[in-house]
């Protein structure tokens, strides 16, 4: 009886846990691929557009299955959540799928269609990656507020929308340094370096405005002595965001010399920034599912369902973390041309 | 209002529209990928024991198409999987706990794999030794493969569900295996790969047909050439079978959904097998009927009196003029295969090459899967109506509350995009195969 017990609470737990997992991973993932997407526009030169889709070309779509998998997860262990929250963000999710079907198939087109159709593609890879990153964030903003109503709640999911527009420019912008070189690479440090003050300037909204339209949140953040423990988590991420402002300028004098040491490091902090964003975000919302209506125990499959579920994941998810790993080791270094050679 | 008007506003019939525009749109690609990742693998393996370079001349032209084809299965089929939760909530609360593992044991075994080794297969092969490259084909052919298996293994449950029990109106599995072998699964499953496999080797025999009449003669092209259509001349007599047992299944399981196929309002002894008619739903009989005496029973029962139940005996049975005429266009399209591909098989046997007359024939028929494909679909899904899961989960009772204008105007954002992204993808195929007889420039 005991083990029963255990498995109904601990199953769910881990099963949100591993939906954060794959949420974190896709929005880092899927976030430099939507990035680079959206510095496309930015970019005049249809050689150097060329590059900046071969740093992304292999990864994309395995990057993007960790959105299925995290939304897969919400369907499969989480049936009750998954209707509430999914009809609650009806218009964002369809726009945000006509997005990434843009997209998508702009990525294969762009190369293949006939020359004169060949900016069309590279306009709706931009308008897809920039429609897919809005409708995102609008989804986050709206699933913070409980899907509240009204003009304040949807200003709100608007302005989250548009933080992810930089933040992603950012994680894409870092990105394109690690996988570049020469006059696209000093253009990317460009890019970092105006993304990243709109990056910092959104995460200090979104950290306002998120106790402000939520009450829970607030009492969560600002109770004695939460308050105090949690005071480690905006310093460190203002301390990132110093870091990537800092070595930026530093990086692109180096890489005029052609030294291309520590070129990760804007990467690496924009990804810390995301850890510590995702903590600030799960600490605000656990163990609701739908704030404030929800626990993850209300929203949970059947123990029986989650257990075979449970087996197969912890099956099979090394291997693929695995694989991943391999992949990105045989792609490692330098984007060259995209070729299917 | 006219009350047509007025039913497209009834928020279950939109949102059936807009998921079988997307689960239209959807199979499309699937039916491809699935088996042309194994003639991709085909190509590579001649390769690999001839050294023949043309063999990986068809591989480095067809993979370029298998690159665009998965692409659009793989955002359609995000599309999907949104949309269970967006237009019909009802049915992971009702059988969650048999969908969910199904669906996540696709995204887990197959789904990564695909798409990681799709990353390799495409742009690896300087970087990645040759047998590297070779296994990152098998796993992304094996891995769609996979995808399909747990697809249809879900998709036959809804038909023929078993292994569980109804506990407070939600579903709980007794057994995973019969909810995985389930009646119907075997039958499904060989039926939707044989219809993968033909898709696959139409698209390639017309494609080469139409690089052969523009005169490209390269020996990539040949290779494909024969290959597709022998692969073709192979496959749809098999099909003919499979289906022929997966009818019986029906039969025996789905009889209402049979007699829809059949048109067949009374039971009855010796039915005969209509070739053409249109079911009227109000008089409950056939009008304009031309029919072959007995042949229905003697098919579906293999005996000249067998009975058929009638549509009369079910309280509630599938529209039955879609089922009957979608089942049609699926068998006539079948006969066009045969013809064609036999046809075509055997003048390459003789000459070497098919006639111009064939070869536009073959042409023609391109995307002749894509059409069976899809009406074979319609008849199983629409033959489930009114339920969703038989027996168990009403369509209309999955249905969400979303305002119908909502439904009705994103339904309107996914047609114009489908139909926008359908031209494309065949624009593009046909302009690729035009290009690659262009002796440079090629990326």
């Amino acid at each position: 009886m005991l083990t029963t017990i255990d498995l109904a609470y601990w199953l769910p737990v881990i099963f949100a846990a591993l939906m954060v997992i794959s949420m974190f991973a896709y929005v880092i993932l899927d976030g430099y691929d939507l990035g680079v997407g959206i510095l496309l526009e930015l970019e005049s030169n249809t050689h150097e557009k060329d590059k900046m889709i071969a740093a992304i070309g292999p990864f994309w779509d395995a990057n993007e299955t960790w959105l299925v998998l995290g939304v897969g997860l919400l369907l499969v262990a989480f049936p009750m959540a998954h209707g509430v929250i999914l009809t609650a963000l009806y218009l964002p999710v369809a726009l945000m799928l006509l997005g990434l079907i843009l997209r998508g198939v702009a990525f294969d087109f762009r190369v293949k269609a006939q020359a004169h159709h060949q900016p069309l593609w590279n306009r709706l890879f931009f308008v897809g990656s920039l429609l897919a990153t809005v409708s995102q964030g609008v989804m986050l903003g709206r699933y913070l507020t409980g899907f509240a109503p009204g003009w304040g709640a949807w200003g709100f999911a608007l302005l989250v929308g548009a933080s992810l527009v930089a933040a992603y420019a950012l994680i894409g912008a870092s990105w394109l340094i690690m996988k570049s070189t020469g006059a696209l690479q000093q253009r990317a440090v460009v890019w970092a370096q105006r993304s990243v003050w709109f990056a910092a300037l959104a995460a200090v909204l979104v950290s306002i405005a998120t106790p402000w339209v939520s009450p829970r949140v607030f009492d969560l953040w600002f109770s004695l002595p939460n308050v105090f423990l949690l005071a480690p988590v905006p310093i460190m991420s203002a301390a990132l965001f110093g870091v990537i402002a800092y070595s930026l300028p530093k990086l692109a004098q180096r890489q005029r010399n052609g030294n291309d040491n520590f070129c990760w490091i804007p990467f690496a902090a924009t990804v810390s920034i995301v850890l510590l964003s995702f903590f600030g975000l799960v600490y605000s919302i656990f163990p609701h599912l739908v704030i404030d209506q929800l626990t993850i125990w209300q929203a949970a499959s059947s123990t029986e369902a989650l257990q075979i579920m449970f087996f197969g994941a912890a099956l099979v998810l090394p291997t693929i973390i695995g694989y991943t790993i391999y992949s990105y080791r045989v792609f490692w270094g330098k984007a060259g041309e995209l070729s299917y050679q | 209002m006219s009350p047509d008007a007025l039913t497209l506003l009834d928020p279950v019939v939109l949102a059936r529209i807009q998921f079988a525009a997307n689960i239209t749109f959807h199979i499309l690609f699937p039916t491809i990928s699935i088996a042309m990742g194994w003639v991709l693998l085909f190509f590579k393996l001649r390769f690999n024991a001839t050294g023949d370079e043309k063999w990986m001349a068809a591989y480095g032209f067809w993979v370029k198409i298998f690159a665009l084809t998965f692409a659009l299965g793989v955002v359609s089929g995000i599309t999907m999987s949104f949309q269970f939760g967006t237009n019909w909530p009802g049915y992971m609360k009702t059988v969650g706990n048999i969908a969910g593992p199904l669906l996540a044991y696709e995204v887990l075994t197959a789904f990564f794999l695909e798409a990681t080794f799709l990353g390799i297969m495409l742009f690896g092969q300087k970087k990645v030794s040759n047998r590297m490259h070779t296994l990152a084909t098998v796993l992304v052919a094996g891995g769609t493969t996979l995808s399909a298996f747990w697809i249809i293994v879900l998709n036959s449950w809804m038909q023929t569900p078993t292994g569980f029990e109804m506990i407070n109106g939600q579903a709980h599995v007794t057994s995973w295996l019969a909810v995985i072998f389930n009646p119907s699964m075997p039958y499904r499953l060989t039926h939707m790969l044989l219809a993968s496999g033909l898709t696959v080797a139409f698209l390639i025999a017309g494609i080469s047909a139409f690089q052969w009449l523009k005169g490209q003669r390269q020996a990539g092209v040949q290779a494909a050439l024969k290959t597709g259509v022998f692969l073709a001349a192979t496959l749809i007599p098999l099909q003919i079978l499979v289906g022929d047992m997966h009818g019986l299944n029906t039969l025996q399981h789905q009889p209402a959904k049979l007699a829809a196929i059949e048109g067949v309002w009374e039971t009855e002894r010796g039915a005969p097998l209509l070739l053409f008619a249109l079911p009227n739903s109000d008089t409950r009989s056939n009008d304009y009927a031309i029919s072959i005496p007995k042949v229905a029973s003697l098919i579906l029962t293999h005996e000249l009196e067998g009975e058929i139940k009638g549509l009369n005996e079910f309280a509630e049975h599938p529209p039955v003029a879609k089922v009957f005429w979608a089942f049609r266009v699926m068998v006539g399209v079948g006969m066009l295969m045969l013809l064609a591909s036999w046809l075509a098989a055997w003048q390459i046997r003789r000459n070497g090459e098919p006639q111009p007359l064939v070869g536009k024939l073959l042409i023609g028929m391109t995307f002749s899967g894509w059409i069976a494909t899809v009406a074979g679909w319609y008849v199983t899904e629409i033959g489930r109506q009114p339920w969703l899961v038989q027996g168990v989960l009403k369509t209309a009772d999955a249905i969400s509350s979303v305002p119908s204008g909502m439904v009705l105007s994103t339904l309107l954002m996914y047609l114009a995009l489908y139909v926008f992204l359908l031209a494309s993808y065949i624009s593009v195929v046909f302009y690729l195969a035009k290009k690659a007889g262009q002796p440079a420039g090629e990326h």
